[in-house]
């Protein structure tokens, strides 16, 4: 009945030869442009299995915001929407794709994600020191950059030897909170391997530990540098367990790390392969195929087996080229479907016959609200030395150090990367949040002094067709639909207030709409 | 104590309990009871000099003292503090000093911690923070339901560390922002001058008439929460409770007696949240971290602290809430005793965790005493040392909070409300001088 009723919408805003976009719903279109692809074929049998009805595609408008806050953590310029959304080559969703993945702001958000599985910050209880930070951040952003192919991306983390300041992977071994050797191999075992110790058996916990045994830390005479490395005094060989149950065998001076690192880093281990590859598909569609991500134990199963050895052929066939399973997912129907479910939300979401709706990350968010308005945020610390300020004009997702205070990322849920844990980062909604975004100061200002906003309103000159599709073209990325067009307009007729404060209050609605607040 | 602590002891009888005091897991204490319903903390930001303020040292010369070797009597014979806190002089009989804390840490980060949580970095965890365990204990699990949330920081986050630990982002604190001492304390999201109610009501329709996505998932869990959500703001919005921020209502005399600056209309303003039933506010007070020129800073903020802290204490009993309020004054450590006079310093205090002071207040707490000592140049405790666990502990059990119960954690693990002092060290032990 509903679709039904959007069909008559549709049809009235047709006959009325408006420039609306003739879909379903804003969000969702009727037939797919692109071809299924391995991922899809994989989705779709588990849903068929269950009897359940993927969602329908999005729509255009939907798909280039989802892709650029997914992709690259930001809004897309209104000024680059209209020549998508006209484009009527076909393939004209892969190519935004490919353009999307070379863009420096990939490289700024995907570092952003490894270092809160990195734990960079600062402060407490990491102690990174800023000048660490800011070499780790360099190293990661490097990394993602040039798309290092993971194998060697995780083998330089695990086993690298230098100075904290100069050698940046060995901080991987500083952002632990105990030097311990057991704390070591937690976090490793947590980072590559999407896996929690304290789920497994004690033998295999203290075994993966003894590889760990020999990481060493050294002053030095430069203020907070320190030397990781593999202790030189102790060279004897020794057997220990690995978690795989099989036996290691560490010979007389090597460092045992590399022994772990020839272990894990194989296209035969599942289990180098199989955290990764989860984790990029938690990253795009908002959960694992084992979820959570971070917590892969017997116990807790794939809801897709063959979709999750699929991605794990592909990224060993790839050479470890990340950007091929980015690819990959990106362009399969599954990631491309309305976040309108046909069926139970929760189910379908579990599954994947929809898009999971979910918060933009606070850095995103901030970043969205300052570009709105025309003002960074000035980000500073006088502690601990040497400080910190950074430019007013530096983007927050490129952020290195996560222990920058903000009320906002704090409130918006930035995780404090204690743990590198995915659940530190919060999307929740809470009462704060709310508060803030419905009546804040803050949000008042930018709105009722955006330059961005103002440009809207003198480029319509009292024209309201053309201001409201301006705000929604800005504030949406999308064409208003004839509905919400004649209703902003009423909203003029009604106002007491002057035309400039319904011109803030119409932003302000979209801006707290859940369209704006949430990737869907 | 637990309902399996029940049975156990039910079960084990009069012998049981006889062996009790050997087995510590039956040596839990049983829940406190409550003497106080909230805390003001009041958090010296960058760490105070203690040998300006509560724990003077005429005699230790120039080099200790600079310019403040006159401390000065309080209402309470015997005890002197420091010469530019002459109000706080006269309300020494409703708090007791500790002149004994000790953690030894003197890097910012981590010594907030330690103050703050109770507990030593290492381990695996982040601790959460006393705010964050009040909220927990006396917040919304507890039935705690106004709309103003249990845990309140005015006006900027500490930083340093995440208040909210592992308890996760529930747990963490509602930052103010805005200043007490503008003519409207603007609290973000709560209070929004520029908008009449009416305007209020009229966009609030607007938002529900174009939210379309909520619209087109009408039973999608995320729309239902930002409804409720959004709901509960405009209570908040257009009802009495954004009325608690409002300052002007308050005597102007009575104003002018805190202090017209951001500090004391901030302990103005924690009165009338803990008047409210808000069971946790901290005023973060920054500035402290006087390296160079130290004596300057000082002629200007302890005045400034003076004032606001000592109507604070005399406002709270008269509004009747000393006694079930405490007020908590320290920073995550003292400065060196020792001036450092030459350039770049230019007479300024460094960084001192080995021994600092802090003031405990209401509450259940008694006033007019001293517990611990320092030693001659106030650089080491000389007598009964506090460590931030014992302080910390007391709090809790005065909150009704038992300082040994485990915490929920994910991992499952063993994790105490409190450490135990005597990880940090010999002789320490919860302040029962003053309860």
């Amino acid at each position: 009945m509903k679709r039904f009723l959007f069909a008559v919408a549709v049809l009235t805003a047709v006959c009325s030869c408006h420039a609306v976009a003739a879909a379903l719903s804003p969000f969702e279109s009727e037939t797919w442009s692109i071809p299924a692809n391995g991922v899809d074929t994989r989705i779709l049998a588990v849903l068929k299995q269950k009897g359940i009805d993927p969602a329908y595609p999005c729509s255009d408008e939907v798909f280039i915001r989802r892709l650029y806050l997914d992709v690259i953590g930001t809004l897309p310029e209104p000024s680059g929407v209209p020549g998508f959304l006209q484009d009527d080559r076909p393939g004209k969703r892969a190519r935004l794709i490919d353009d999307l993945l070379e863009r420096k702001e990939y490289a700024d958000y995907w570092t952003l994600k490894w270092c809160d599985l990195l734990r960079v910050k600062a402060e407490f209880p990491i102690n990174l020191w800023p000048n660490a930070v800011q070499a780790y951040h360099r190293w990661i952003w490097n990394s993602v950059k040039k798309n290092r192919p993971y194998d060697e991306f995780a083998r330089e983390l695990l086993t690298s030897s230098g100075s904290n300041f100069r050698v940046p992977p060995v901080n991987f071994y500083r952002a632990v909170q105990s030097p311990e050797p057991p704390a070591l191999a937690e976090a490793v075992a947590l980072t590559l391997m999407g896996s929690r110790v304290g789920s497994w058996p004690a033998d295999r916990r203290d075994g993966m530990a003894a590889f760990f045994s020999r990481v060493a830390f050294k002053g030095t005479d430069e203020w907070k540098e320190q030397i990781v490395q593999c202790d030189p005094a102790k060279r004897d060989p020794f057997k220990a367990l690995l978690p795989d149950g099989t036996t290691g065998r560490v010979e007389a001076g090597v460092d045992p790390r590399v022994t772990f690192a020839n272990w894990l880093i194989t296209p035969e281990n599942p289990w180098f392969t199989r955290s990764i590859v989860n984790r990029l598909w938690a990253w795009l569609l908002g959960r694992g195929i084992i979820h959570e991500p971070d917590d892969i134990r017997p116990g807790n199963q794939p809801v897709n087996p063959e979709l999750l050895s699929y991605l794990q052929q592909e990224l060993v066939g790839a050479r470890y080229d990340l950007k091929h399973v980015f690819r990959l997912i990106l362009n399969s129907r599954t990631y491309q479907q309305s976040s309108i479910a046909r069926g139970r939300q929760e189910e379908a979401e579990a599954l994947f016959a929809c898009y999971s709706i979910r918060r933009l990350d606070a850095e995103v968010l901030v970043d969205a609200l300052d570009w709105l308005g025309g003002r960074g945020q000035n980000y500073e610390s006088r502690i601990p030395e040497p400080f910190t300020w950074i430019p007013e004009e530096q983007r927050t997702i490129e952020l290195a150090d996560g222990s920058i205070t903000s009320t906002f990322l704090m409130m918006f849920g930035r995780p404090p990367r204690d743990t590198g844990l995915e659940s530190e980062r919060s999307t929740d909604a809470t009462d704060a949040q709310r508060l803030f975004m419905l009546n804040s100061t803050d949000v008042y200002n930018r709105i009722s002094r955006s330059l961005r906003l103002r440009r809207i309103t003198m480029a319509a000159g009292g024209d309201r067709v053309k201001l409201v599709r301006g705000l929604y073209m800005t504030l949406l990325s999308r064409e208003p639909t004839m509905a919400e067009q004649t209703k902003a307009e009423s909203y003029w007729q009604n106002s007491k207030s002057g035309s400039n404060e319904a011109a803030t209050d119409l932003a302000w609605a979209l801006i707290n709409s859940m369209e704006f607040m949430y990737r869907h | 104590m637990t309902r399996r602590e029940m049975q156990k002891r039910m079960l084990l009888g009069a012998a049981g309990l006889a062996a009790a005091h050997h087995m510590p897991a039956f040596a839990q204490p049983a829940t406190p009871v409550a003497t106080a319903k909230a805390v003001i903390q009041i958090w010296m930001w960058g760490g105070p000099p203690h040998i300006d303020t509560f724990d003077p040292k005429p005699d230790a010369g120039y080099d200790y003292c600079g310019p403040f070797n006159r401390p000065i009597d309080t209402n309470v014979p015997g005890m002197q503090i420091g010469q530019l806190l002459p109000q706080l002089a006269q309300q020494a009989d409703k708090y007791s000093i500790i002149r004994s804390m000790t953690h030894g840490n003197n890097g910012h980060e981590t010594a907030s911690y330690i103050v703050q949580t109770g507990h030593k970095p290492g381990g695996r965890l982040v601790f959460p923070s006393l705010g964050a365990i009040v909220s927990k204990f006396k917040g919304y699990d507890t039935g705690y339901s106004s709309l103003i949330p249990p845990y309140v920081v005015l006006t900027q986050s500490q930083g340093r560390f995440d208040p909210a630990g592992f308890f996760g982002p529930r747990y963490k604190p509602f930052v103010t922002g805005g200043d007490p001492n503008a003519s409207r304390f603007a609290v973000e999201g709560v209070v929004s001058g520029n908008i009449s109610d009416e305007r209020q009501k009229s966009r609030r329709e607007l938002l529900h008439s174009l939210d379309s996505l909520k619209q087109a998932l009408p039973e999608h869990p995320v729309s239902m929460k930002l409804g409720s959500l959004e709901d509960k703001a405009y209570e908040m919005i257009l009802g009495d409770a954004g009325k608690l921020f409002d300052l002007s209502t308050e005597d102007n005399e009575l104003r002018q007696r805190y202090g017209r600056n951001r500090f004391g209309q901030s302990c103005l303003m924690a009165r009338r949240l803990v008047g409210a039933g808000v069971p946790f506010v901290t005023i973060n007070y920054g500035g402290w971290d006087t390296h160079k020129q130290h004596f300057q800073s000082m002629r200007t903020k302890l005045p400034q602290m003076d004032a606001a802290m000592a109507t604070l204490l005399q406002d709270l009993k008269d509004h009747g809430l000393l006694d079930s309020t405490i007020v908590w004054w320290s920073g995550e450590f003292g400065r060196t005793p020792k001036v450092a006079w030459p350039a770049p310093w230019n007479g300024g205090r460094h960084h001192f965790g080995q021994c600092f002071s802090a003031l405990l207040a209401g509450g259940g707490f008694k006033g007019g005493k001293v517990i611990g000592a320092s030693d001659a140049t106030g650089e080491k405790v000389a007598e009964r040392p506090v460590y931030p666990p014992d302080l910390l502990g007391s709090i809790c059990e005065r909150m009704g909070i038992n300082p040994d119960e485990s915490l929920p954690n994910r991992r499952g693990m063993e994790l105490k409300v409190m450490a135990s002092g005597e990880e940090f060290g010999e002789g320490g032990g919860r302040l029962t001088e003053i309860v």
